[in-house]
């Protein structure tokens, strides 16, 4: 009986701190984030958006993770969330143009644990999802960076490491402690589904080298790359 | 019984177009989609070049596009580098683009080149 007045109180506690974590999501970051969606349907439309859509947030983010970057926030996309919006022409190439990069604001520790409970709660749909999965296991980084980038060119946008690769995409090095692994498997297999507009292509890479992609992201996410850095 | 019918169109024109991503014009699609790897100039000389093993196309080269027919620019954009025996590193955009916006890229490319 002890047992379950704990757990009741448990479950009423966490609800609440959702419900705070919802009014504060949607006094603080409503205006750069799309919280109950659709995805953007036009280019012009995802231009405006000025931060990812979180109405899938709880399908896409590992919870632990984003806590912790919502009290100490670092930028994951080196050329900001669009690229042609933080861009300038170079000498040998385009450059990103950092001044016109702006920091995400931080939140207090208690803030950030009651925005990661409201975000957890939204989840994508059965669409989005689709039916692939992780199916676990593991690979070396080696052979994974051969299936990432010799056979299917995905380094053009990613970095694999600290200043290594392209710099359009976010960074896949912290990839996987970032983001579940269904999600990975799922956005890789159809991005569209998430995102119509989003820059990044489906390359209709098969189901088995899907699987490899996540476990080679899994290797990398286990560098302390904070300290290589 | 006609006026039904009519709004029973109107509802399912407007579900059809809510539901359904719109067509972008082909400047809008090759900043979205081009200009990270090929410019903002199109020069290929894009923001993600410095660790490419292939340089992207430049796409304001009468010489580089010159030799490219629509129907090979058509079916790189679409189904990708390896598609026309190039590189990897050119994704296929079928599940971005539609046929009519390809073809519209294709001539924003043919603009740009100034050639063809």
């Amino acid at each position: 009986m002890k047992y379950l007045f704990l757990l009741v109180a448990l479950i009423v506690a966490n609800a609440a701190l959702a419900d705070d974590g919802m009014l504060i999501l949607q006094n603080r970051c409503a205006s750069c984030h799309e919280l109950s969606g659709p995805a953007a349907q036009s280019v012009q439309e995802l231009w405006q958006r000025k931060g990812p859509d979180l109405f899938y947030a709880g399908s896409k983010y590992n919870a632990e993770w984003l806590e912790k970057w919502l009290v100490k926030p670092r930028r994951i996309r080196p050329a900001g969330h669009h690229p042609i919006q933080h861009i300038k022409p170079g000498n040998k190439r385009d450059m990103i143009d950092t001044t016109t990069l702006r920091p995400h604001p931080a939140l207090s520790p208690n803030d950030a644990k009651k925005v990661t409970k409201a975000l957890m709660k939204l989840k994508a749909t059965a669409e989005m999802m689709g039916t692939a999965v992780f199916k676990g296991g593991s690979i070396s980084v080696s052979f994974g960076e051969m299936v990432f980038d010799k056979f299917n060119g995905c380094m053009a946008c990613h970095e694999i490491e600290p200043g290594y690769g392209g710099l359009s995409g976010p960074e896949v090095y912290t990839a996987a402690k970032r983001y579940q692994a269904d999600y990975l498997v799922s956005f890789i297999t159809d991005p569209q589904a998430w995102n119509p507009k989003t820059p990044m292509p489906n390359r209709h890479v098969s189901a088995p080298n899907i699987q490899k992609i996540v476990q080679y992201l899994q290797a990398l996410a286990k560098e302390n790359w904070d300290e290589k850095k | 019984m006609r006026k039904n019918k009519l709004f029973l169109t109107l509802f399912v024109s407007l579900l059809m177009l809510s539901s359904a991503a719109w067509s972008d014009d082909a400047e809008d699609n090759y900043k979205n989609y081009c200009w990270q790897c090929h410019g903002m100039t199109g020069d290929g000389m894009g923001l993600n070049v410095q660790d490419m093993s292939v340089q992207p196309r430049d796409h304001t080269s009468a010489k580089a596009m010159g030799g490219r027919s629509d129907a090979d620019l058509f079916k790189v954009i679409k189904e990708g580098g390896l598609a026309i025996d190039k590189s990897v590193l050119m994704p296929p955009w079928r599940d971005s683009l539609s046929d009519d916006e390809i073809h519209d890229l294709v001539k924003y490319l043919r603009k740009l080149c100034q050639c063809g």
